[in-house]
């Protein structure tokens, strides 16, 4: 009844208080990814304005090459965080994977059987842990938990020291360079980085499995009673996080041109901080691909700010980062206040 | 049975059966020599006093449903406060002048407590992203304080608060043990514990109640500062320096899993204190055994995952019926038995 009722005062009061005010008012879905992006572009024209040649391209195409990894990482984080969980394994299976496939190139393995293995090795542990999280109803936390100590265990392991990759086909990746216009090259890490993002944000957007992912993490109570396929996607999801994972580690190994056993500790943490960054709720069923996307960018511009700042040491770039962490979430916390 | 049955039987089996292998690999399990104890047994304890200290409090942080995530940082920035105040000193073995340079350490550390508690209770941030921006932002405080240099300290009073003995026994590992018997007295012998497991359960419904549930959850995240500082104090008396890289790093997942070994669930509303400290001694062996035993250093986090893996499954009670279940089953459970049947 109060709805009923509701509706037409609402209508009413927004025409006809003052007609020649029309004030833009977005979706609310999307404030939380519009207040990253215009924060984003604050902090862009602000290092515009205070240095010299930040405003060449290729301070932005840079940013896509230097934040690869991440972005894939946060690629696979979204789906997961997106049905209500969190994957703790990322930066671990990244470094498994770097020391895996420097050893395995380094023993004279081909590289196109390398590179599908490890891959799969990622997808695989994830999936493990979207089962037993699934099956055994382990909390995600505490399950991916397991699976960070899991993979870092395998990657020392295998080898504790930095281990070189000679390898012809890693060595021209990592040396070829992408003309995009005059005088900025990017490289192939990163156009890879790129068509991950975009052909998530298709499958997140407009499939089946993207639906459900909403759907479980909306209330996965819900979506099992409305017949939706609640263990395989989120087990799907898991699988997804390890495998992007397993990407993102092989774009390392191809930017360093080898594996070490310590690559990608607290990524994990980069990762969900560029997501709820992004608008990704941690709670579930609310966010976006292209959210995380400005949320990793977000990352990088503060880390290129500081570059060409000069002056600021690691100390200031953490606390920079923690203090812009604190004011997008209050704010986001507001926006989303009195959007209720 | 019913002991078969128990959250914390499989965690304490296994802490015994570590303890009993450490028995046999250390040349000396347990002696007395200089009047205060040796051995593998006494350096286990004195090793595990900053994460039960970290644990316990992350066990109160859980109970009402949260989650501290900075407790590292927070251990780092205390050593820092501690070891820079005490550099400074013209006599640093001064006991009043350590003992009010703690005092502020831990202070410091309340505070920052504080800060967390009033994210998640006052504005209303969910605990592991509140907690986040003081993990991410705090290490860099900590090396602001420092100037990014390790500070080395000369000071006795303050190197004893890790290394040295009283009544035979390390101090730390005292520390640890007063941190909870006061909160086991605390929270069991007065309402305390019930009004945690009750905002833990549903914050809203102990708010109508009549609990001050936000008092009580800015509570648990300022004891959890306190803790995790005196935490970094004994890590950083330890090794007589301030080190704001490692100190404490990662030390917050291992605190969660001793919690969630202990049989606390993290989404509150429930918890055991016992089972904490019998997993955060669980930590610290496995750690200790792993060396002991001879499993080569390339392999002690794999030796440990599968450790983990075993534990996480083990408290699953879908696990230990999906597998238990079917190999032995129970003649208390065959009126269950028939269904499937």
């Amino acid at each position: 009844m109060t709805t009923v009722d509701m509706t037409p005062a609402t209508n009413k009061s927004n025409s006809p208080t003052n007609p020649r005010r029309r004030v833009y008012l977005p979706n609310t879905k999307y404030i939380p990814i519009l207040a990253t992006l215009t924060l984003l572009l604050i902090m862009y024209f602000t290092g515009v304005a205070n240095y010299r040649n930040f405003g060449q391209p290729s301070v932005v195409v840079n940013l896509f090459r230097d934040n690869a990894v991440l972005l894939v990482v946060a690629v696979g984080m979204t789906f997961v965080i997106i049905t209500g969980g969190i994957d703790l394994s990322v930066g671990a299976v990244i470094s498994m994977t770097t020391t895996l496939t420097a050893t395995l190139l380094a023993g004279g393995w081909p590289p196109l059987v390398v590179l599908p293995l490890v891959l799969l090795l990622g997808a695989l542990l994830g999936a493990g842990m979207g089962a037993v999280i699934h099956f055994f109803k382990v909390e995600p936390f505490i399950a991916t938990l397991a699976g960070l100590f899991l993979a870092r265990g395998i990657a020392l392991f295998i080898n504790q020291n930095s281990i070189p990759i000679r390898d012809k086909l890693w060595k021209s990746l990592s040396e070829y360079r992408i003309v995009l216009a005059d005088g900025v090259v990017t490289k192939v890490t990163s156009v890879t980085a790129v068509v991950v993002v975009l052909i998530a944000a298709a499958v997140l957007a407009w499939t089946r499995f993207g639906r459900n992912v909403y759907a479980v993490g909306g209330n996965a109570d819900s979506a099992l009673l409305m017949g939706l396929p609640v263990g395989r996607t989120k087990i799907a999801v898991y699988t997804l996080s390890g495998f992007c994972a397993a990407l993102g580690g092989v774009l390392f190994s191809i930017n360093s041109t080898s594996g070490w056993a310590l690559q990608g500790q607290g990524l994990e943490l980069d990762a969900i901080a560029a997501c709820v960054i992004g608008g990704v709720l941690l709670t579930g069923g609310s966010g976006y691909v292209f959210g995380s996307l400005l949320g990793v960018m977000v990352y990088g511009l503060i880390q290129t700010i500081i570059t060409f700042q000069g002056d600021l040491n690691a100390a200031w770039t953490r606390i920079i980062i923690g203090l812009l962490l604190f004011g997008f979430i209050v704010l986001q916390r507001v926006v989303t206040r009195r959007a209720k | 049975m019913t002991i078969l049955k128990n959250r914390l039987f499989w965690p304490a089996v296994i802490l015994v059966a570590l303890l009993v292998v450490n028995m046999f690999t250390s040349n000396q399990f347990i002696t007395v020599r200089d009047g205060h104890l040796f051995g593998t047994l006494p350096d286990i304890l004195r090793g595990s006093a900053p994460l039960l200290l970290v644990a316990l409090g992350m066990t109160l942080v859980i109970a009402t449903g949260g989650i501290d995530l900075s407790v590292g940082s927070v251990m780092a920035i205390s050593g820092a406060v501690a070891c820079l105040l005490i550099s400074d000193l013209g006599n640093q073995n001064s006991v009043g002048s350590v003992l009010l340079i703690i005092g502020v350490a831990i202070v410091v550390s309340l505070v920052l407590g504080l800060w967390n508690g009033a994210l998640v209770a006052a504005v209303g941030i969910q605990p592991i992203i509140a907690t986040l921006i003081l993990m991410v932002a705090g290490r860099g405080v900590a090396q602001l304080i420092t100037d990014g240099q390790i500070i080395n300290v000369q000071s006795s009073p303050y190197a004893t608060i890790a290394t040295g003995f009283f009544l035979a026994m390390p101090v730390a590992f005292l520390i640890a043990v007063g941190a909870v018997v006061l909160t086991v007295l605390l929270t069991r012998r007065t309402a305390l514990g019930l009004l945690l497991e009750s905002v833990g359960g549903s914050p809203t419904a102990s708010r109508l109640a009549g609990i001050r549930s936000r008092r009580i959850t800015v509570m648990t995240y300022v004891v959890s500062g306190g803790l995790a500082g005196l935490a970094g104090l004994i890590y950083s008396a330890n090794i007589k320096s301030a080190d704001s890289i490692s100190a404490g790093n990662l030390i917050e997942l291992d605190a969660i899993l001793a919690v969630v070994i202990g049989g606390t669930a993290l989404i509150g509303g429930r918890f055991s204190i016992a089972g904490t400290v019998i997993g955060a001694l669980l930590i610290q062996t496995l750690g200790v055994t792993v060396v002991a035993v001879g499993v080569p250093s390339k392999a002690t986090l794999l030796f440990k995952a599968v450790i983990v893996v075993a534990l996480c499954l083990s408290q699953s009670a879908t696990f230990r019926q999906k597998v238990f279940g079917r190999i032995k089953p129970r003649p208390a459970t065959a009126v269950r038995a028939e269904v499937p049947a």
